[in-house]
């Protein structure tokens, strides 16, 4: 559905995509996952045909041409870019007569998708009134106007409220069953755990690709957790361990072998007087994997 | 000891309530983490308990020092950290933190005390002539929170410190914080990464305005009436749909990769019996999904 090979975007003189090279075959959800500056947006903008890439080459739905294929991809952008004073239906409607529809076919469509998005009660509320969760709903609903195969959502959920989070990956889930393929940037690593195939981004490259399944047992250390009242154990525990990172009162220690580590840990600990009230392994975190394959 | 408390705290612009009757309580040493979508009232909050925004209503103490009529003593004892870091590009680390350190008038002697001190905690030690602009996200961040906290404030105020920094850079920086709490600083973040909060002596979620959960995370997730279950399954609309078809009482259910989630009471749990499950430790999301969606149901009966 999507290849691409080599791909790499200078913008000045900063490297925005250092020889990336993905492919999402049909039916995936593909997560884009990392930080601010990773290059996630500038993958999606290349494959949505906004920007070009300096070198590489790219295949989306079988054209290397991306402007013969736009009628079959949607693509929703970071930033609301409807129209705050125009209503939903409105912007809807707008949306619909750019891709030339008469307007019984936008009617009908309108129902269906705004229904979907469960828009439909305020389909005549100005779009600058709609809190930050629906306003992306509006914008996923003007990207399905279409019917795209393939759709493209850059960080659809940044600042959204939790429930709203939920509804809205919940309607990805049920377009994709329909048989949308969809890739979708965030920079959550919980919601990496959401897609059926995930490549990590960091600094312009794929640090990591796979499904989260096959990340998590690529993860090459082990993962203990440790509960205690007390809150400064590191120095006591540093060179045991690859990694300590504080949760509350609980720390996961990064480590090359549990059943060599737990009894030193736990000595190490009772030597210094401090409580231990459990120590196990866990599974480890897709952000475990993460830190484990971005290096320094 | 209490570090800071609040009693009603309000603030209204014009007809809009933007912070509703917020009652906090933050320990000494702690670290508090405000949680709550964009426009929820968390910078509100915030600009209030630093003093730079007065309250309409209610009141508020730090330290001892009431949010109205001691802002300006209230500003020598607290430090701030906004989501934008106010560094200057143009001048380079350590010329940033002298120039913070004259703002907050440390002597000469304590300048060069705490400079070395900011430099050694933020690892910036042998880039101490580059510019602020050349450093990435990161080492910005952790330049910004150096900066911050120049005059040694018994209080931080992290305004999402973290947005948009790499999960390594993340861990690294939390690594500062907790060694700050462990210090006796008491520390009150904002973030909308459900996943951080998990790093919280206790958390207070506000959404549209109001206070609706504050506790320690394990007190939390205990507070939900029910427990989550994972199932696998390869279609998980499928299982939904299914789930919803034949009735079965559940609280809530949501997809999560190749599985679906499900929030059950324990006497229901037996509908599950046909199905591989497991029982989960809730997320902090799962807490505030169900908060939500309680409020929303008082106030839309």
């Amino acid at each position: 559905m999507i290849t691409i090979n080599s791909v790499s975007k200078k913008f000045g003189p900063r490297m925005a995509l250092d020889s990336v090279s993905l492919a999402v075959t049909p039916g995936k959800i593909f997560g884009l996952v990392g930080p601010d500056g990773a290059g996630k947006t500038t993958v999606i903008r290349i494959l949505t045909g906004v920007v070009r890439a300096d070198a590489g080459r790219v295949h989306v739905l079988g054209s290397e041409d991306i402007e013969t294929i736009k009628s079959d991809i949607g693509y929703v952008p970071q930033k609301f870019s409807l129209y705050g004073d125009l209503t939903v239906f409105e912007n809807i409607r707008v949306i619909g007569a750019l891709y030339g529809q008469s307007d019984a076919q936008i009617k009908a469509r309108a129902e269906e998708i705004l229904s979907f998005t469960k828009l439909l009660l305020f389909k005549d509320r100005l779009a600058d009134h709609l809190s930050g969760g629906m306003k992306q709903k509006l914008a996923l609903a003007a990207g399905l106007m279409h019917r795209p195969r393939l759709f493209f959502l850059d960080e659809p959920t940044t600042g959204v409220d939790p429930v709203s989070r939920r509804e809205f990956w919940q309607m990805l889930y049920r377009l994709n069953k329909e048989g949308t393929t969809i890739v979708v940037s965030t920079p959550y690593m919980d919601e990496a755990e959401l897609c059926t195939e995930v490549a990590f981004m960091h600094n312009g490259r794929v640090t990591a690709c796979g499904s989260p399944a096959e990340l998590k047992h690529a993860y090459p250390h082990k993962v203990l957790e440790l509960y205690t009242p007390v809150k400064r154990v590191k120095p006591y525990i540093e060179d045991l361990a690859l990694d300590i990172n504080a949760f509350g009162s609980k720390f996961h220690l990064v480590v090359d072998s549990c059943d060599e580590k737990i009894p030193l840990i736990k000595q190490r600990l009772q030597t210094a007087g401090i409580e231990v009230i459990s120590l196990h392994e866990i599974a480890p975190t897709l952000e475990d994997v993460f830190v484990a394959l971005a290096g320094g | 000891m209490i570090a800071v408390e609040t009693h009603d705290l309000t603030c209204k612009f014009g007809d809009f309530t933007a912070v509703n009757a917020v009652n906090l309580r933050i320990e000494k040493g702690s670290i508090y983490g405000f949680l709550g979508p964009n426009g929820s009232g968390k910078s509100t909050t915030i600009r209030m308990l630093c003093g730079i925004l007065e309250p309409t209503g209610g009141s508020g103490s730090i330290l001892g020092l009431d949010i109205k009529h001691d802002a300006e003593e209230i500003k020598k004892h607290i430090g701030y950290m906004s989501q934008k870091f106010s560094l200057y590009d143009d001048l380079t680390v350590k010329e940033n933190l002298d120039f913070y350190a004259g703002m907050y008038s440390l002597s000469r002697q304590q300048s060069k005390v705490r400079i070395d001190e900011m430099l050694a905690m933020s690892g910036l030690e042998d880039r101490r002539g580059e510019l602020a602009a050349n450093l990435s996200g990161g080492w910005k961040q952790r330049l910004a929170l150096g900066c911050s906290i120049l005059h040694d404030p018994p209080i931080l105020f992290l305004d999402e410190p973290t947005g948009g920094v790499d999960p390594k850079s993340r861990r690294m920086f939390w690594d500062i914080i907790y060694n700050l709490a462990a210090k006796g600083t008491t520390i009150m973040v904002t973030t909308h990464f459900m996943d951080e909060a998990e790093h919280c002596d206790a958390i207070g979620f506000i959404f549209e305005g109001s206070l609706i959960a504050d506790d320690h995370p394990a007190n939390l997730k205990q507070s939900i009436p029910g427990i989550v279950l994972e199932i696998p399954h390869a279609q998980p609309i499928s299982l939904l749909e299914e789930l919803a078809k034949s009735n079965t009482p559940v609280l809530d259910s949501y997809p999560f990769g190749t599985s679906v989630h499900v929030l059950v009471t324990q006497q229901n749990q037996h509908y599950f019996n046909a199905y591989p499950h497991q029982i989960i430790t809730p997320s902090l999301e799962d807490v505030f999904v169900h908060y939500v969606k309680t409020q929303r149901k008082e106030l839309r009966p």
